[in-house]
C-alpha cells in the first residue's frame, strides 16, 4: 500500500504519493507550475527559479520541481509575492536574451515564450548588458547559439548523463556563465556525436540543426535537376506533430501528396532502403556468425553511433556491420540502379533525405558514402524542416489526400517499417536470419524481447537449433555499458543493435520537440513506436527478403546480397576517429 | 603510536617547560622569544627574524634562551611581532635587522629595547601585552592556543591541554552525551547562519548510515576576514581533535577539511599537524584503544567564494564544478556522496575542545541569551588596530570600534561598520551601541556573518560602498541560478548609473525590488544575502542614494561624476596642505591666503579631503 501524504495547496486539501514533488502534486491539484530548467528526470536541479513556490513556515521559496511534499504541508503557488518573484526571473532571462521571435525556428514552440505570453510580458524592466556571444555552426549538424540560451543546462545533464558524450558543460561563472565545449572549439571538433538529443532537449534555440531547406529550394527550382526524395521510417509517425495532430499519427499518405505537392521528381522510401539493409546485414551475419569473424556483429545504421564507437572504441570497429545505412543504400542504388534504369545522368540527380535525425547530415558527408565521386545522399533535412517546408509552400497538411511512393524504389515491408525504433532492426534482420538459416519460411516472426521501452533489452533467440544471443540498447549511456561488457570480455552476445537515441530513430534528435511538461505527462516515445509496431501489424509482407522490389533489383542489377556489385554501392568502411 | 600514557606524560613533562609561555610572574632563568608566523607576520618577513635570532644565539652561544615560531597575535597592524617570554615584552614592527640588538639589549644586559617597544594608540609605550587596551575587552577562547604555541609542534598542544578533550570524550561520554554537553553549551555556527551547533550534531547522529562524513569548512572567502586562517595556522590541533570529537559523536569514520588554496601556510601546517597526529595514533584506527576510527584528509579549493556555502563545497570535495544544491536535503540527510555529513566552521570547531573540557555551563555563562560564548572579527578598515580579535557575545560595536579597535584614524568621524562581508549588511552610527549578537544584527539588517568587520570613516559614500561589495558578489556568483546569475549583475548595474550620475528616482525602486527578490529567489546563500549591502544602506543611507539621484550629488567625492570639491572660506586657515598634496596641481591661492580650486584642473581624488586639517574642503 502507497503511503500518502496530505497537504493543502492553494486551499486545496489533497492526499499525494509519499515522495511525490510539489510540482507534481500541484498539477493533480489542476496547478499548472511554471518551469524552465525542469526535465523530468534528466535535469531537475532547480536552477530557474520559474518553479518557486510558498510552503508556508519555510523561509525563502520551495523549489517545487525537486522539492517533495511532506505531511500537513500547506502550499501557495500564487501568492503575490510569488508571481512577483517568478515574473523577476522572467524579466531577468529575458533582459539576457535576444528576443529574435519572429526571427526564430522555434517561434511558436518555444518554452521561454511561451512564459513570456504566460506572463503578459509588455517590456523588460532590468534591461542591461547583454553579451553577443558568436555562434557555432561549423558542424554539419548542429548550430549553437549562445544567444538564445537561457542557461537550463537541460542539454548539459542529456549529453553528459543520459548519452555519457559530456562533449558540452558548464563554464566560467556568474554572467559570464555559458555553455561551452573543451577549450571552446566548435562542435565540430569535439567528441560530439551529432545525435541531436541537446536539440530535443533545449527549450529555446540556443541549439538548432543546421538548416538545409534553402540547399534543397535551389534544387528544385534547377530544371536540370532530377530531385528525389526519400524518407525515414520514423518520419511518418512524427510529421504530423507538427500540424497539431496527435503523436503518434501515421501520416505516410499525406506525407507522400505534400512532397509531391512540393515539386519532387520521385518520392521513393528510405523503407526500402532499410529492406536492403536487412537482406546485406542478415546475410552478413549469417557468415559472419558461420565464420566466427568479429562476432558479436554490431549494427551500424545509426550515424552518431557509428561516430561514437569510431572515436570511443575503436578497437570494436570491426565488430561493425559493413553494410551502409538504409538511406545511404536507397541514394546509391537511385545514382546506379534507378539512373542507368531511366537513363538519368546520375551527376543530374539530387537525392534528399528526409530523416529524424541530424546525425545523418553529417553522415551524408563521409567520404566512405559515395560512388565515382558522387555522394550517395546529397542533402539531408529533418523532420521538422520537411514541416517548415511544407508550412512554407502554404499546404494545409491535414486535410491531404494521401498517395503512394513512387516506383521502383517505393515498396516496403514490415520489417523496414520497424527501423524506427529501438530494437526494431534487430527483430527484422532475425526474421530474414532465420529464414536463411533455416532455408524455411517460418511464421513466427514477432520478437518481442527486443521491443518496448527498456534501455538495455537481450534476449536468446533459437534459430534451427541455434541459440543467438542478443541484446538491443538505445541511448549511449547504455551503448556504453555494452561496449565495456564486450571490451571486457564479459559478454558473450551474437549480435549487437545499438541506436544513438534513447527510444531509436523515433526520438531522433530531428523529430518534433516536445516540451517540458509534454515530455512529463506523455510517453511520446510509446505513442510513436506503437505507430511504427502497427504499420509493421497491418503489412502485407513482414519480411524484408520477401519484399518484391528489391527481389527486382536483386534480379536485374545486384545479383545477391554480398556480390561484388553489392559491397560495392551497399557497403562501407570505417576509421578510428580517436 | 605513542599510548594514552605516553601521551599524558608528554603533557605534564612539556607543560612545564612551557609554564614560562603564560605565567609572567614565572621565576626562571629561562627565555622564549616568540616570533608570529601568521601570514601576516610572514609577508612581512618574521621567518628571516626568526632565522636571525637563532643564528645571533648560537654566534653568541646563549644558554636558556629558545626561539619559537608561533601564531597570529592578532595585533597584525603591528607586525611582525616579537614576544619575550615570560615577562611579556612587546616588540612592534620588528625587521630582521633589529635582532642583533634585541639579544644584546633584551638577552644579554636584560634592558627592554625602547625604540621597539609596542605603543597603544595614545602613544604610551606599552611594556606587556596586557597593557594594550586592544586586549584588554578580549576574551580568547577560540585563538586560545594562537600566539602561545609553536603550531608545529604536537607536543606543545598536548602540553596545553591538547587532546584531553579527546580523551574525556573517547573514555567517559557517551555519544549522546557529547552532542548533549555541545547543546547545553548554546553554541551556534561560527560560519555566519549560526545554527545551533549541537542540534546540527544530533540531526546528523540520528540519520541512519553506513557511512557519515565530518567536515571543516576553511574555504574563508570574505574580502578582509581571516580568523580562520589563523587559528589553522595558529592552532592546527584544535580544529582535527573537534573534528575527531565530531567523528565520535555522530558515527563517522572520515573527516574532511576543505581550505582555500591561497592559504600555504595554514594548508602546510595542518597537514603537519594530520601527519603527527597520525604518527601519535590520534589519528587513524583505534583511537586510543577505544575502538574508535577516524582520519582526516585535505581538499583544497580553488578560490571560488561559492565554495564556502556548503553544498557548492560538497560538490567541490567530490570533484565537481561548486555549483550549489537545492536545500533540504540538509548535508545532515544527504551530503558527501549522498551521505549524512556534519560540516561546521573552523571557528566553530576551534570551540568545541574548550566546552567539553570546561563544561557547557563555563560556557554559556558567556555572551548574550541567545548567542553564547565568544566571537572572533577581523577587524579592518578605518580603525587604528586593525587585527583578530574575540570578544564576548555581546560586547557592542562600540567597545569593539572605540576601545579595542582605538578608534578611527584622523580623528574622522565613525560612519558605519560592514559586518558579514559581501553577505552582511551596514550598522550606520545609531547602533553602534548594539549589543553583537546573531539577533540583533538581523534585526538591524545585517548579519553574522563568519566575521570581518570592515569599520568606514565619514569619508565614505555608501552607494559606492554597496556598488563595491555587489561587485564582489557579481564576480563571485557561480552562475547556477537565475536570480544571482543575472540580477546581481543588474543590481550592479544600477548602482553604477546612479553613482555615474545618471540615476533616477525609479532607479531606487528598482533596486529595491531587485534586491529583495534575488534575496527570497536564489538557491544558496550567496544569492539569498548578496543583496544585504544594497539593502542594509538603503534602509540607513536612503538620503545619500537621493543626493546621488536627484540633486547629483556625492558627499563623499567618491562619484566623480557627481563631485565638485570646494574649499569653504570662512574656514580656510591658508596653510597650503591641500595645495602641496594635490597631484594635479589644482589648487591655486597665495601662502597664508584662503585657497581656491581650479575645477577644470581637479580630477577629484579627494587628496586634500583627507589632508585638510580644519575640515574646510567639502
Amino acid at each position: 500500500m502507497e503511503e500518502l501524504v496530505n497537504i493543502t495547496i492553494d486551499n486545496q486539501n489533497i492526499s499525494v504519493p509519499k515522495g511525490t514533488t510539489i510540482l507534481e502534486a500541484a498539477k493533480k491539484a489542476g496547478i499548472d507550475i511554471p518551469t524552465l530548467c525542469f526535465l523530468k528526470d534528466i535535469n531537475e536541479v532547480g536552477d530557474c527559479r520559474m518553479c518557486i513556490v510558498k510552503v508556508e513556515g519555510r523561509r525563502g521559496f520551495a523549489t517545487s520541481c525537486i522539492q517533495k511534499v511532506e505531511e500537513g504541508m500547506v502550499i501557495n503557488t500564487h501568492f503575490p509575492e510569488v508571481t512577483e518573484a517568478r515574473r523577476v526571473v522572467l524579466d531577468l532571462i529575458l533582459s539576457n536574451h535576444d528576443k529574435s521571435c519572429l526571427t526564430c525556428t522555434r517561434m511558436g514552440n518555444c518554452e521561454l515564450q511561451d512564459l513570456a505570453v504566460k506572463f503578459g510580458m509588455q517590456d523588460i524592466e532590468f534591461e542591461g548588458e547583454r553579451k553577443e556571444c558568436e555562434i557555432d555552426n561549423l558542424s554539419p549538424s548542429i548550430v549553437r547559439n549562445p544567444n538564445k540560451c537561457v542557461l537550463c543546462r537541460r542539454c548539459v545533464a542529456t549529453c553528459k548523463n543520459i548519452q555519457k558524450i559530456g562533449a558540452i558543460a558548464s563554464g566560467n561563472r556568474g554572467f559570464d556563465s555559458n555553455i561551452t565545449t573543451a577549450n571552446n572549439k566548435s562542435l565540430m571538433d569535439t567528441n560530439c556525436v551529432f545525435c541531436g538529443q541537446c536539440i530535443e532537449a533545449c527549450p529555446t534555440n540556443a541549439l538548432c540543426e543546421k538548416e538545409n531547406i534553402e540547399d534543397v529550394l535551389e534544387k528544385l527550382k534547377d530544371p536540370e535537376k532530377h530531385v528525389v526524395v526519400q524518407t525515414a521510417p520514423a518520419v511518418r509517425v512524427a510529421l504530423g506533430e507538427e500540424f497539431g495532430m496527435p503523436i503518434g499519427t501515421n501520416v505516410t499518405g499525406k506525407m507522400v501528396t505534400a512532397l509531391k505537392m512540393l515539386g519532387f521528381d520521385k518520392i521513393f522510401d528510405t523503407n526500402t532502403g532499410a529492406d536492403f539493409t536487412i537482406m546485406e546485414e542478415a546475410n552478413e551475419f549469417v557468415e559472419r556468425f558461420k565464420e566466427n569473424d568479429n562476432i558479436p556483429m554490431i549494427t551500424s545504421c545509426c550515424p552518431a553511433w557509428v561516430r561514437y564507437i569510431e572515436i570511443n572504441y575503436p578497437e570494436l570497429v570491426p565488430h561493425l556491420s559493413s553494410c551502409k545505412s538504409p538511406h545511404e543504400m536507397l541514394g546509391s542504388l537511385i545514382k546506379t540502379y534507378y539512373a542507368k534504369k531511366e537513363k538519368i545522368d546520375p551527376e543530374k540527380i539530387y537525392v534528399v533525405s528526409v530523416m529524424p535525425c541530424i546525425a545523418k547530415k553529417y553522415e551524408r558527408q563521409r567520404k566512405e558514402l559515395s560512388n565515382t565521386n558522387l555522394f550517395d545522399v546529397d542533402c539531408v533535412i529533418t523532420t521538422r524542416e520537411l514541416a517548415r517546408m511544407i508550412k512554407q509552400a502554404n499546404i494545409k497538411f491535414d486535410k491531404l489526400e494521401s498517395s503512394e511512393f513512387d516506383n521502383p524504389l517505393g515498396i516496403s515491408t514490415g520489417a523496414a517499417a520497424i527501423f524506427g525504433t529501438t530494437g526494431g532492426v534487430m527483430e527484422a534482420a532475425l526474421r530474414t536470419a532465420q529464414d536463411i538459416i533455416t532455408g524455411e519460411n517460418l511464421e513466427k516472426i514477432d520478437f518481442t524481447q527486443v521491443r518496448g521501452e527498456k534501455g538495455i533489452k537481450k534476449a536468446i533467440v533459437n534459430i534451427g537449433g541455434k541459440d543467438i544471443k542478443v541484446v538491443a540498447a538505445s541511448g549511449l549511456g547504455n551503448a556504453q555499458k555494452i561496449m565495456e561488457e564486450i571490451k571486457s570480455g564479459k559478454a558473450d552476445y551474437q549480435f549487437v543493435e545499438i541506436m544513438a537515441c534513447p527510444g531509436g530513430c523515433i526520438m531522433g534528435g530531428g523529430q518534433p520537440i516536445k516540451s517540458s511538461k509534454i515530455r512529463a505527462e506523455v510517453d511520446v516515445r510509446k505513442l510513436r513506436a506503437d505507430a511504427i509496431y502497427s504499420i509493421d501489424e497491418t503489412s502485407t509482407i513482414r519480411k524484408s527478403h520477401e519484399n518484391p522490389a528489391l527481389k527486382k533489383v536483386y534480379e536485374e542489377y545486384l545479383e545477391s546480397p554480398s556480390s561484388y556489385r553489392a559491397e560495392k554501392l551497399l557497403h562501407t568502411t570505417y576509421n578510428n576517429q580517436r | 603510536m605513542k599510548t594514552l600514557e605516553e601521551i599524558n606524560k608528554i603533557r605534564t613533562k612539556k607543560r612545564k617547560e612551557l609554564e614560562l609561555r603564560v605565567n609572567t610572574k614565572l621565576d626562571t632563568r629561562e627565555k622564549h622569544i616568540l616570533v608570529c608566523h601568521g601570514t601576516g607576520c610572514t609577508s612581512s618577513k618574521s621567518s628571516e627574524i626568526l632565522e636571525n635570532f637563532k643564528k645571533i644565539i648560537k654566534e653568541k652561544g646563549i644558554k636558556n634562551v629558545r626561539v619559537i615560531k608561533t601564531g597570529c597575535f592578532g595585533l597584525c597592524a603591528k607586525g611582525p611581532i616579537v614576544i619575550i617570554r615570560p615577562e611579556d615584552t612587546f616588540y612592534a614592527m620588528v625587521k630582521p635587522e633589529d635582532c642583533e640588538e634585541i639579544i644584546q639589549t633584551h638577552i644579554v644586559e636584560g634592558n627592554k629595547v625602547e625604540r621597539l617597544l609596542c605603543k597603544d594608540i595614545d602613544g604610551k609605550i606599552v611594556n606587556s601585552l596586557d597593557e594594550l587596551n586592544f586586549y584588554k575587552k578580549q576574551k580568547r577562547i577560540a585563538l586560545k592556543n594562537c600566539g602561545v604555541i609553536n603550531p608545529e609542534d604536537i607536543d606543545e598542544y598536548i602540553a596545553f591541554d591538547g587532546y584531553l578533550a579527546l580523551e574525556k570524550v573517547l573514555k567517559n561520554m557517551t555519544q549522546d552525551e557529547v552532542i548533549q554537553e555541545i547543546k547545553d553549551s548554546g553554541l551556534r555556527g561560527r560560519g555566519g547562519a549560526g545554527f545551533p551547533t549541537g542540534q546540527k550534531w544530533e540531526l546528523t547522529k540520528k540519520v541512519e548510515a553506513e557511512q557519515k562524513y565530518v567536515v571543516c569548512n576553511a574555504d574563508e572567502g570574505d574580502p578582509g576576514a581571516f580568523m580562520d586562517r589563523s587559528i589553522l595556522e595558529g592552532d592546527p590541533h584544535c580544529v582535527i581533535e573537534a573534528m575527531i570529537i565530531a567523528g565520535y559523536s555522530i558515527g563517522a569514520s572520515k573527516g574532511y577539511i576543505y581550505v582555500r588554496a591561497e592559504y600555504p601556510i595554514a594548508v602546510k601546517r595542518f597537514q603537519i599537524a594530520i601527519n603527527q597526529a597520525r604518527d601519535y595514533g590520534i589519528l587513524g584506527k583505534n583511537i586510543f584503544e577505544s575502538g574508535f576510527d577516524f582520519d582526516i584528509e585535505i581538499r583544497l579549493g580553488a578560490g571560488a567564494f561559492v565554495c564556502g556555502e556548503e553544498t557548492a563545497l560538497l560538490e567541490s570535495i567530490e570533484g565537481r564544478r561548486g555549483h550549489p544544491r537545492v536545500k533540504p536535503p540538509y548535508p545532515a540527510q544527504s551530503g558527501l556522496w549522498g551521505k549524512p555529513t556534519l560540516i561546521n566552521n573552523v571557528e566553530t570547531y576551534a570551540n568545541i575542545t574548550k566546552i567539553i573540557l570546561n563544561g557547557a555551563n563555563w560556557y554559556n555563562q558567556i555572551g548574550t541569551e541567545k548567542s553564547k560564548g565568544t566571537k572572533v572579527f577581523a577587524l579592518g578598515g578605518n580603525v587604528n588596530n586593525i587585527g583578530l580579535v574575540e570578544v564576548p557575545m555581546g560586547t557592542t560595536l562600540r567597545e569593539i570600534v572605540y576601545d579595542i579597535g582605538g578608534g578611527i584614524p584622523n580623528n574622522r568621524e565613525f560612519k558605519a561598520a560592514q559586518t558579514g562581508g559581501p553577505s552582511g549588511g551596514c550598522i550606520p552610527k545609531e547602533h553602534l551601541d548594539t549589543p553583537i549578537d546573531y539577533e540583533s544584527l538581523k534585526e538591524i539588517g545585517s548579519m553574522m556573518g563568519s566575521g570581518g568587520l570592515i569599520v568606514m570613516d565619514d569619508t565614505k559614500c555608501m552607494v559606492s560602498l554597496a556598488k563595491f561589495y555587489l561587485d564582489f558578489t557579481v564576480s563571485e556568483s557561480c552562475g547556477k541560478c537565475t536570480p544571482c546569475r543575472i540580477g546581481t549583475k543588474r543590481m550592479h548595474e544600477i548602482l553604477e548609473k546612479i553613482c555615474d550620475g545618471n540615476g533616477e528616482e525609479e532607479d531606487l525602486q528598482r533596486l529595491e525590488k531587485l534586491a529583495l527578490n534575488i534575496k527570497e529567489s536564489s538557491v544558496c546563500g550567496l544569492g539569498q544575502s548578496a543583496p544585504n549591502p544594497v539593502l542594509s544602506t538603503l534602509r540607513y543611507f536612503n538620503d545619500e542614494y537621493k543626493e546621488h539621484v536627484i540633486d547629483k550629488k556625492c558627499r563623499s567625492a567618491e562619484c566623480k561624476n557627481l563631485t565638485q570639491i570646494e574649499i569653504e572660506k570662512d574656514k580656510c586657515k591658508g596653510c597650503g596642505i591641500c595645495q602641496r598634496n594635490c597631484p594635479v596641481n589644482a589648487i591655486e591661492g597665495e601662502a597664508r591666503e584662503v585657497r581656491v580650486i581650479n575645477q577644470d584642473k581637479c580630477i577629484k581624488c579627494g587628496t586634500c579631503l583627507t589632508k585638510c586639517p580644519f575640515k574646510a574642503i567639502k
